[in-house]
């Protein structure tokens, strides 16, 4: 049964065992200052002063982000013998007509993960420009999915709401609007 | 080492969201297309679930491990900062289908492709401090 994909009931009380076992240790649920600190530990002090914190004092994050790297590695070797995402047919139809195939064979298309879309210039662009939004959004609003979607909105903070409106505003109009000029 | 409790948390996460397909891109473009439950569901839960936690931790009712009261810094007001922040997280995230956990949970399923992500992540984080003081907040 923990080999065949886990529904939304079982995922998000788990996660919010994690936001609790974090508190519970004194420390507040979030990824993304996690950008900071590997900026700030790559010397970005050098360029920006804002990186001239002790790092250090974020190790235990730092320890947390490795752990999921480590928890991506175990599922993939061991948790998941069967890759598929078994996604509605009305997105499987909705990225045909985009041009992708195999849909939902594994995690990741291959139209934006594959190792020869990555090198070409067009795929690389897109996994940068992506992740660039993410590390630059993510920092403005003050925190990600996790710290603003999760553990703001559970804590009724309206600056988290404010930002949640944000992620879907700009979900949205990506994939909406901006995907067909895109794909 | 004290901080290994953090590491064992992190595997935790990073399995949870693995085995619910969070972490696949897929499941976010259908989230954003409004065609499945599944992540809304997901999200949904953990605020019902996670807002009935808090409650009892900022009562005081539930200590830390110490035996303390918990204190939960609270985020940074300002409507142009989460609003406009937001909106540029949620072009990005709907793009490569990942928000930052994802990115270094994909990192140990093997994905050479989200090393790039996570690159131009941490270049957003940096251009981000580098202009800080000429955006709205």
């Amino acid at each position: 049964m923990i080999l065949n994909p886990w529904p939304w009931y079982v995922a998000g009380p788990l996660i919010v065992l994690v936001m609790f076992l974090l508190l519970y240790f004194g420390k507040r649920f979030g990824v993304s200052s996690n950008f900071d600190t590997l900026c700030a530990m790559g010397g970005a002090g050098r360029f920006v002063d804002f990186f001239n914190f002790d790092w250090r004092k974020k190790a235990w994050s730092l320890l947390f982000l490795l752990g999921t790297v480590v928890g991506g590695f175990i599922s993939v070797q061991w948790l998941t013998p069967d890759p598929t995402i078994a996604i509605s047919p009305e997105t499987v139809k909705d990225l045909s007509a985009l041009g992708f195939s195999n849909i939902g064979s594994q995690y990741l298309p291959t139209e934006i993960f594959g190792t020869d879309t990555m090198w070409s210039l067009k795929g690389f662009l897109i996994l940068i420009f992506g992740g660039l939004l993410v590390g630059f959004g993510s920092r403005y609003a003050g925190g990600c999915t996790s710290g603003h979607a999760i553990m703001g909105l559970s804590n009724f903070e309206l600056p988290s709401l404010i930002a949640v409106i944000g992620f879907f505003i700009g979900g949205l109009t990506m994939t909406w609007l901006l995907f067909p000029f895109i794909f | 080492m004290k901080y290994i409790k953090f590491l064992i948390i992190g595997v935790l996460f990073g399995i949870i969201l693995s085995k619910a397909e969070v972490i696949s891109w897929y499941r976010i473009y259908e989230m954003f297309k409004f065609q499945s439950f599944h992540m809304y569901g997901i999200i949904g839960s953990a605020v019902v679930l996670g807002a009935i936690v808090l409650y009892f931790v900022n009562k005081g009712s539930i200590k830390s491990s110490i035996g303390k009261k918990i204190y939960i810094e609270p985020k940074k007001k300002g409507f142009s900062k989460n609003m406009f922040g937001g909106i540029l997280f949620g072009l990005g995230w709907a793009l490569i289908g990942a928000c930052p956990g994802p990115m270094f949970i994909l990192l140990g399923r093997g994905s050479v492709a989200i090393a790039i992500a996570i690159f131009g992540g941490l270049l957003g984080s940096f251009f981000y401090y580098a202009v800080k003081g000429k955006l709205p907040h």
